[in-house]
């Protein structure tokens, strides 16, 4: 078992290696080259890969952050909260990576803070800058006591649980305002996005869409630190999950369908094209078999069946904002995008790192429920009475 | 007040001069293969292009209502009175936004640089605000682009569709295209035959997003009020459970609240 542990984790060091490897060079090129010599871009084709997956897709991945510590700390889901730190985690390790996927497609990244003095309230982009910047503050100090039980410091713990409640609650209307602005992003570009994709309720679907994919990320991830580290699956908190995410897929879907309806262009997706297959892969991978798989209780109820879901929810969703971001815009601009290789390099060096900071972080600080419920009740005592009590968090244990 | 360009396809005789004095304006190359060049891009700002014996300039409509100053997170592209788009390299962070925004897919990138710019027209800004022509208008040798006053412009461009009658399409192009733009542009062709798009709307562009972003005041305390007024709830909940010495059911605890 202990050697197979080891052969395992040998060969993946070895891919993360390559993967490192590739994107070192590519970063080399990105910044003694430029743009041009190391993407596929163009003034047709302004945004790539590196804003469709590294940052449209980044965001959303990391959605389960601001769902599930709404569901523990604001609904009071006490059953959820075994998972919550994984999914904190993930959230954090999303969104520093979002920014430094920013840094390589920004043409001028050493003005990244310049949102910071020159303001502009009327663009989106102003707004998505902000959402960047005071979320992944946010995510910081939500995921701080983590690293400040590890080292067993009281006096700071002690200040961020007193706050952490209006943090959470902070921390879900930004991610609820970002979610959406990285939809209403392309509101302004009506006569360049196909139909199928431009609807004035692009921020709602958005939104939506990153609840969904919240839910099924911290499925997915629960299940693959299961398998990897070896931790008991909390399968009955799963089930739970999978059921709410049957109700937001079913909203999602009679939301778009009706959307696509009521604009009078449902016929796009039955009109043979380039366009049409791609809508139907999203739809399929994102709606169609998942909620298949769903609605059957004997597949909901089951880990691989849940598991299967949540793949299929996350690469749907990927492949909707894929086709948001670049299928959406072929037609209308007459070329066709592929990523340069350098920049499938440097996105494949993010998701590595992504991984590999995950497997380090779960390493060596307290993420999972066992080491954490054993420091908290040696740490902190329990103190009933108040109801702001930062042993709020641990209520349920 | 507020200045504009009229181009008259049928006076222009394609002599890309207009191209010439654009790029020496700008400080940019100019020689027989960049003339040759049919489309915009970091190196030229301004292209006359040929179809037959028609011809077309294309160039920054400077809207009056432009998305891409709306959408520059950093308010490097401005809309100034006097009618130009201004552009402010120093502010730029190379977001892109403003490219994929423009609905006449106007500004471009320095790909090739490793301290890129956005490259578009912007009507000549220090000369207009000296009092004098764009430096296109100025060299025209036909008059086919005036330079002039936006009002006695339109005016114009009415006056010569309404004596010519079968001479032009009966359309100012940038009249009402996304709420008007400081450029006008008349043709004897349809305006299709040069790339120029005409399923435009007649609003401005920027009120699709800001329509959205208006809310987020709103949103901000309104979001805060409710979801604290849910924790408070579902706290308070516990609390009385606990005082009444009552254990709170767990399942039903997670399925309901």
């Amino acid at each position: 078992m202990a050697r197979a542990t080891t052969f395992k984790f040998t060969f993946w060091k070895l891919v993360f290696l390559l993967l490192m490897a590739c994107g070192v060079y590519a970063t080399f090129i990105r910044f003694t080259q430029g743009l041009g010599a190391s993407t596929h871009l163009n003034d047709q084709f302004p945004w790539g890969i590196w804003i469709s997956f590294d940052v449209l897709c980044g965001v959303m991945l990391a959605a389960g952050g601001f769902t599930l510590t709404a569901a523990v700390h604001i609904l009071n889901v006490k059953r959820l909260h075994s998972i919550i730190r994984p999914t904190i985690l993930t959230a954090f390790l999303g969104y520093i990576l979002v920014c430094a996927a920013l840094m390589y497609d920004l043409g001028k990244p050493y003005n990244i803070w310049h949102p910071l003095i020159m303001r502009n309230p009327h663009s989106v982009m102003f707004e998505v800058a902000y959402c960047v910047m005071l979320y992944t503050t946010v995510l910081a100090l939500e995921f701080s006591p983590i690293v400040l039980e590890r080292f067993n410091l009281q006096k700071p713990l002690k200040v961020v649980r007193t706050i952490l409640i209006p943090l959470v609650i902070f921390g879900v209307i930004l991610s609820t305002l970002h979610q959406s602005s990285l939809g209403t992003l392309y509101l302004i570009v009506p006569e360049k996005l196909y139909p199928l994709w431009y609807t004035p309720l692009l921020p709602v679907f958005f939104f939506l869409s990153a609840i969904a994919v919240g839910l099924a990320m911290t499925i997915f991830e629960s299940s693959l630190s299961s398998k990897h580290f070896g931790l008991q699956l909390e399968l009955p908190v799963l089930r739970e999950l999978g059921r709410v995410l049957v109700v937001v897929l079913g909203v999602y879907a009679i939301l778009r369908f009706e959307d696509l309806a009521n604009r009078g262009v449902l016929k796009l997706a039955l009109h043979p094209g380039y366009e049409m297959y791609l809508f139907w892969l999203e739809i399929s991978l994102a709606l169609i078999l998942p909620l298949a798989l769903l609605l059957q209780p004997k597949v909901r109820s089951s880990a691989n069946g849940l598991y299967l879901a949540a793949v299929l929810v996350v690469l749907g969703f990927i492949t909707n904002r894929m086709n948001v971001s670049i299928t959406g815009f072929e037609g209308s601009t007459g070329v066709r995008y592929f990523p340069k290789w350098t920049e499938l390099a440097v996105t494949g060096m993010i998701i590595a790192a992504g991984f590999a900071l995950f497997g380090l972080a779960v390493k060596y600080l307290p993420i999972f429920p066992k080491e954490e419920t054993v420091q908290e009740r040696l740490a902190v005592p329990v103190n009933l009475e108040s109801a702001v009590s930062p042993m709020l968090e641990h209520a349920g244990d | 007040m507020s200045k504009a360009l009229l181009y008259d396809s049928t006076v222009c005789i394609g002599c890309k001069q207009c191209e010439q004095a654009c790029a020496a304006q700008n400080k940019l190359p100019y020689d027989d293969a960049i003339a040759s060049e049919e489309i915009q891009s970091d190196h030229k700002m301004t292209v006359l292009l040929t179809r037959g014996d028609k011809f077309m300039r294309r160039l920054c409509m400077n809207c009056k209502d432009p998305s891409c100053a709306s959408v520059c997170p950093v308010g490097a592209l401005q809309k100034t009175a006097l009618g130009p788009v201004t552009y402010d390299p120093s502010k730029c962070m190379g977001c892109r936004y403003c490219m994929v925004a423009c609905p006449f897919s106007v500004p471009k990138y320095e790909w090739g640089k490793l301290v890129p710019k956005v490259q578009k027209c912007t009507m000549c800004p220090d000369r207009v605000s000296q009092g004098k022509q764009t430096a296109c208008a100025e060299i025209c040798p036909t008059g086919a682009t005036k330079f002039g006053e936006y009002n006695d412009l339109v005016a114009e461009a009415q006056q010569r569709i309404h004596d010519n009658p079968g001479k032009y399409v009966d359309h100012i192009y940038g009249l009402d295209e996304v709420g008007g733009t400081s450029v006008l542009l008349l043709s004897a062709v349809p305006f299709e035959t040069f790339g120029y798009r005409t399923n435009l709307s007649k609003d401005p562009m920027p009120m699709l997003t800001y329509r959205v972003l208006s809310h987020i005041p709103d949103f901000v305390p309104l979001g805060g009020m409710v979801l604290g007024g849910i924790w408070w709830i579902t706290h308070r909940r516990e609390e009385v459970a606990l005082a009444e010495g009552r254990t709170t059911d767990e399942k039903k605890n997670g399925r309901k609240e």
